[in-house]
């Protein structure tokens, strides 16, 4: 962590960001917001497609600009901050991480199912062969126990990774949930904790505060809460807040929000709002990027997109399996029409 | 043809288990298959113990056992590991024995079941692929015998946590390049990609497997649905459990795919159910590699017979 911090903020809007608008970055986008985010002094910058390096695809949406283009804009564009990027194994690959640290990447952050550490050894070593930062990163944290996700955050800590979040994928966990789980981890490890939080049950904010509290010395944001689902933690807010709590941040609350208005909000297709389908993604536990693809489905066989989404709930589909969304909706649509047919 | 299977785990048992019932893949005749022996390294497990019971010679003296019969065997399913599998490679060959490879080191040429199956029955060791590609690259294949050109084909393969091994989940990596090449090679996409996702969900899920294909201007979208609906029944004709869980269906773009833009894509969405053989049904992802595994070793002793049979007339 830079020294003279009590947290070190990670900006996402450049990837979790990248969900809201259907992975259609261009590269002067990228400058833009690399650049705002580095003269307010955020520290780490991440960027990739939504769904980690590798993840353009039917399943996730093609990037209208090919990723690695992009970060290499971004790597020249940054001047203090670092440069991270996301990966999912099994989505991504190692060889991405080594094409991306040519490019001047020095943060990995190596992202899984909270309840799949074991899959990420090959991937942190390569990162940590490579001398970047690897960031185990534990997707979906509402569905593993206090204790389940220190078992798994173990696993990261042995094959090398240098900090350790927790990411509440579905914005479904309460601050108590959140106490219980970051507590747990910071007692635990012997490397520093990270919360990633989202804004579906409203909680976003309140969240990143709540894990400070409880020992958390890493929070992640993105610029006018761009993200999967109803969003993320705002960067802008996270940084106001902090500051009238007295937490400091070592960035300027005041550039942050004029990157978020001028910048960033004039990108956006829609205000990153709390809407029934957003709530209902935190409310039944569901994998924020699947919003859009979601309401998307809906539209073109004619269902609700709550009951997609509610039914994606009850089977436990995790983050990566949009090709649910699909079969959810065609299952749901054959079931109306046997209903209309029904006198 | 003599066989052994090498690997007391769950591939190799249930595999042993399949071989066991005496008929072939396709449960309408005898396998030519003749188990020899189980071979694993711990005197321990569960499938030795089984092997044992079933009357079958078990062995945990590992690849040495094989190359010390080399005589008594003249194939070998090889379901231990990539490395273990390079380390021996070799040696088979030489002592004369066919390898019929379940691991990823992928020596020899890729066998498909459904669409490959005879194209290397002469060659001296095959590989498998993975589970993922033994579920989706017939359904790639099937879009590609309809179509003009098939510009990108991807597949999504989630399978219950519980069913993923520990050789999966050390090289992850080694599963999605393998499968997507799988798709080129055999499935006939220009460009491709693979995707794997572990569910932890309780009671485990059944494997499921989606495939996208790239559809370009001017498809028959009625021949690609009735393609995938007659490779549906290919593959069930030796995989029971290997289903369309929805009907496949043919969405609207654009879309920019790695292989140029295209206006449709084809959703298929598969399920794979096992046979229960030892394994519990859910774990479709290892059925459908010892199914294909017993298909493509009834070739193998289809082609040798069929060779001898000429050396001999």
């Amino acid at each position: 962590m830079s020294t003279g911090v009590d947290y070190r903020l990670i900006d996402s809007t450049l990837r979790d960001g990248s969900h809201a608008i259907s992975h259609q970055y261009y590269a002067d986008d990228v400058v833009a917001i690399v650049r705002g985010l580095d003269a307010a002094g955020v520290q780490v910058i991440e960027i990739a497609h939504g769904d980690g390096l590798g993840g353009s695809s039917f399943n996730y949406g093609f990037s209208a600009v090919p990723e690695k283009e992009l970060i290499a804009r971004a790597c020249d564009a940054a001047t203090n901050a670092k440069i991270a990027c996301l990966m999912l194994p099994g989505i991504g690959l190692a060889d991405d991480l080594r094409e991306v640290n040519e490019l001047g990447v020095q943060v990995a952050r190596i992202a899984v199912h909270c309840t799949e550490a074991d899959i990420t050894e090959q991937h942190i070593k390569v990162a940590k062969s490579l001398g970047m930062e690897a960031i185990g990163f534990l997707m979906m944290a509402h569905m593993n126990s206090p204790e389940g996700l220190v078992e798994q955050a173990r696993l990261l800590q042995s094959y090398g990774a240098d900090t350790i979040y927790i990411a509440d994928s579905a914005g479904a966990m309460t601050t108590t949930d959140v106490r219980r789980r970051v507590n747990a981890l910071v007692q635990a490890l012997d490397v520093p904790v990270g919360v990633h939080a989202h804004n579906n049950l409203s909680m976003a904010v309140a969240n990143s505060i709540a894990a400070y509290e409880e020992g958390a010395t890493n929070l992640d944001g993105t610029s006018a809460g761009l993200g999967a689902g109803a969003g993320n933690c705002p960067t802008e807010i996270l940084a106001a807040v902090s500051t009238k709590y007295g937490i400091t941040t070592g960035v300027d609350p005041l550039a942050l929000m004029d990157l978020a208005e001028e910048i960033v909000r004039p990108l956006m297709p829609r205000a990153q709002v709390i809407d029934r389908a957003g709530l209902i993604l935190g409310y039944a536990g569901v994998y924020g990027s699947f919003l859009l693809h979601a309401e998307r489905a809906a539209e073109r066989y004619n269902v609700p997109v709550a009951e997609i989404l509610l039914e994606l709930g009850q089977r436990q589909v995790v983050g990566g399996q949009e090709d649910m969304i699909i079969d959810v909706a065609l299952e749901l649509a054959t079931q109306h029409a046997a209903r209309e047919t029904t006198p | 043809m003599r066989c052994v299977i090498l690997g007391s785990g769950n591939i190799g048992t249930d595999l042993m288990m399949k071989l066991h019932k005496g008929t072939d893949a396709s449960g309408s005749g005898a396998t030519p298959l003749e188990l020899v022996a189980l071979v694993g390294i711990d005197p321990a497990s569960d499938g030795l113990a089984r092997a044992r019971r079933l009357g079958f010679e078990a062995s945990h003296e590992g690849p040495g056992w094989i190359l010390d019969h080399a005589d008594e065997v003249d194939l070998v399913f090889d379901a231990t590991s990539a490395y273990v599998h390079k380390a021996h490679a070799q040696e088979y060959a030489d002592a004369g024995i066919v390898a019929v490879d379940l691991t990823p080191a992928a020596i020899g040429p890729k066998v498909i079941a459904a669409v490959n199956l005879t194209e290397h029955v002469g060659a001296p060791n095959v590989n498998m692929v993975t589970c993922g590609g033994q579920a989706t690259t017939p359904m790639v294949y099937a879009v590609c015998r309809a179509v003009d050109s098939l510009p990108y084909a991807e597949m999504v393969s989630t399978v219950s946590s519980r069913s993923a091994g520990p050789g999966t989940r050390q090289n992850i990596d080694e599963f999605t390049k393998t499968t997507s090449t799988a798709l080129r090679e055999i499935g006939g996409a220009d460009t491709s990609k693979a995707i794997i996702i572990l569910n932890p969900a309780e009671p485990p899920i059944m494997m499921r497997n989606t495939v996208f294909a790239g559809l370009p201007e001017g498809t028959d979208h009625a021949a690609v649905l009735d393609s995938i609906h007659q490779m549906e029944a290919e593959v069930q004709a030796y995989v029971p459990g290997y289903r369309l869980k929805n009907r496949p269906v043919i969405e609207t773009g654009p879309y920019s795919t790695p292989g140029g833009v295209v206006p449709h894509r084809a959703v298929i969405l598969l399920e794979v159910e096992g046979a229960g053989d030892y394994l519990p049904p859910y774990a479709g992802n290892l059925d459908i590699m010892t199914a294909a595994a017993q298909r493509i070793g009834e070739a193998i002793a289809h082609h040798s017979a069929a060779q001898k049979a000429g050396a001999q007339a």
